[in-house]
């Protein structure tokens, strides 16, 4: 939410200003007070709920037993171990997909031959569903990380490709002409024009991408696995154990708003100069 | 007089799939070191193609272009195409960056620009926060960072609103004379080629010839773009002109 500006000197404020502000003040605090509100309810029926036997815990766990659990596996570790390899394998294969796309979409943009040929391909590749690709991958990489970070970054990487070449070829020409009558090469196109113009692309793109190699990381566990909280997911569920599921879900809700929100703080970082 | 531009009978066509258009057609122009040379003509009948020509960017299909002195040339546009993630001081270098001359004394010249023509309190700002005229002075600032011998102006006002128009016209035409730089402005407006010009270049239609180059000779003193405005002759060559293009449409 944008911050309000108070710093206007307050003892001069008009009464139409100071009536805005305490509206704008009132507006934020109703958004924060629902949006708290309705996760103590959410949590709360779940939980009195399942007290009243009107929700079959066995089934849908419940908030206590969900703590529980968690506090359980912190105690052996295990969790932390699970953890650490979903988050690690998340952000390696987000990584590879920024890394992958941004050079791809150079390549794309040095030679119009080059993207025409490819255009069809990477069309189909980013319609395609990667989930299919997943069980061929197993059978091609074996049932190792390997077979995980391969799916992810398949699901993330043709999207990125042709968001990112779309927008380094959107660049004005008139401004790559600039460059060129200043005496500039390619590469000066490409490091003084299109890779800073396009940063607020790579930016919003990198968003997206955090939230899909997740997914991505989560169906690769989910059959190429034995360790990660998409293996916990598929174990539990096979075993009836709905506590480390809901478990799992609920650190996975987590890891996604941590990984979305340092996204953030380095696109407002960067904002600064846009 | 030593000429800066020799222009012998250049011509050009743009090639699609559809066809060949000419857009040069046989143009000789010579142009003195010092001199404001304005070229009008009907719209899309070439005038940039032209420029596009002067500055190397794409080449004629016959003729010679030849430029006297070290091939530095200054390309202005309509736009001003700051960069918003550079700060004003930081587009003004731009040129600079590029070549990889900032040195000491680059700088202390680009800082001196800025500080002539009005931006020295806005150096470190984005060129968000500048008005339209300050832009354009930042752009003509870039330019001359790299103390071009030729400057191409390719409607560098047509995007202003009319009153900033008639202000960075004078602005820059006082800059420019001052500077004592060759210029070459290309423009639909007859008055501000009339009142920046030494010589008025009027065009043919696609593909564009020269119909005409008329001098322009005001009885004023210290001239400039604004002033020229109120000299007694100054309609007559605008009718002159106007006729010139209307007789050729």
């Amino acid at each position: 939410m944008p911050e309000i500006n108070t710093n206007i000197s307050k003892d001069r404020i008009s009464k139409g200003q100071a009536s805005f502000l305490r509206h704008q003040k009132f507006k934020r605090r109703i958004i924060t007070f629902f949006r708290v509100a309705l996760f103590i309810i959410f949590i709360a029926v779940w939980e009195i709920g399942v007290r009243l036997d009107v929700i079959n815990d066995f089934i849908f766990s419940s908030p206590s037993r969900i703590v529980r659990t968690f506090i359980d596996m912190c105690m052996n570790g295990d969790i932390f171990i699970h953890s650490a390899v979903t988050l690690s394998e998340t952000m390696l294969s987000f990584l590879l997909v920024l890394f992958v796309g941004i050079v791809f979409a150079i390549l794309l943009w040095m030679s119009d031959i080059f993207s025409k040929i490819m255009e069809p391909y990477l069309v189909i590749l980013n319609s395609l569903p990667k989930s299919a690709l997943a069980p061929v991958l197993i059978v091609w990489l074996g049932n190792n990380p390997k077979t995980i970070i391969v799916t992810a970054v398949s699901i993330a990487v043709f999207g990125t490709i042709i968001n990112l070449y779309t927008s380094f070829a959107e660049i004005d020409p008139e401004k790559i002409k600039l460059i060129r009558m200043l005496g500039g090469s390619r590469l000066d196109v490409l490091f003084r024009l299109i890779l800073p113009s396009s940063l607020p692309i790579i930016i919003s793109t990198a968003k997206v991408n955090i939230g899909l190699c997740l997914v991505g990381v989560i169906i690769g566990e989910f059959l190429a696995a034995r360790r990660g909280l998409g293996f916990l997911i598929i174990y539990g569920s096979q075993t009836f154990k709905m506590n480390w599921v809901l478990m799992s879900i609920t650190l996975l809700c987590i890891i996604a708003g941590l990984l979305y929100w340092g996204i953030g703080l380095l696109e407002k970082k960067l904002h600064a100069n846009y | 007089m030593e000429h800066v531009l020799k222009i012998d009978n250049i011509s050009y066509s743009y090639h699609t799939i559809t066809g060949e258009t000419p857009a040069v057609k046989n143009i000789s122009l010579k142009i003195e070191k010092g001199e404001f040379i304005s070229i009008v003509g009907p719209s899309g009948c070439g005038k940039s193609t032209l420029l596009s020509l002067i500055s190397g960017l794409i080449h004629p299909d016959s003729g010679t272009i030849e430029i006297n002195g070290s091939n530095n040339i200054g390309y202005m546009f309509q736009k001003d195409n700051l960069f918003e993630w550079r700060t004003v001081y930081g587009n003004a270098r731009l040129g600079l960056d590029i070549q990889h001359k900032a040195t000491p004394k680059n700088l202390e010249y680009v800082n001196s620009l800025l500080t002539a023509y009005g931006l020295d309190n806005f150096k470190n700002s984005h060129p968000s926060q500048l008005s339209g005229g300050m832009r354009q002075r930042a752009a003509l600032i870039r330019t001359l960072a790299l103390e071009p011998d030729l400057l191409l102006l390719d409607e560098p006002f047509s995007a202003l609103d009319y009153q900033t128009r008639l202000e960075v016209c004078d602005d820059i035409g006082t800059i420019l004379k001052k500077e004592e730089k060759t210029a070459i402005l290309v423009t639909h407006d007859l008055s501000e080629a009339i009142s920046m010009g030494d010589r008025v270049v009027v065009l043919s239609r696609r593909p564009c010839t020269i119909c005409d180059i008329i001098p322009i000779n005001l009885s004023i003193e210290n001239r400039t773009p604004l002033s020229s405005r109120n000299a007694p002759e100054f309609k007559d060559y605008f009718n002159i002109i106007w006729k010139e293009l209307t007789d050729n449409a």
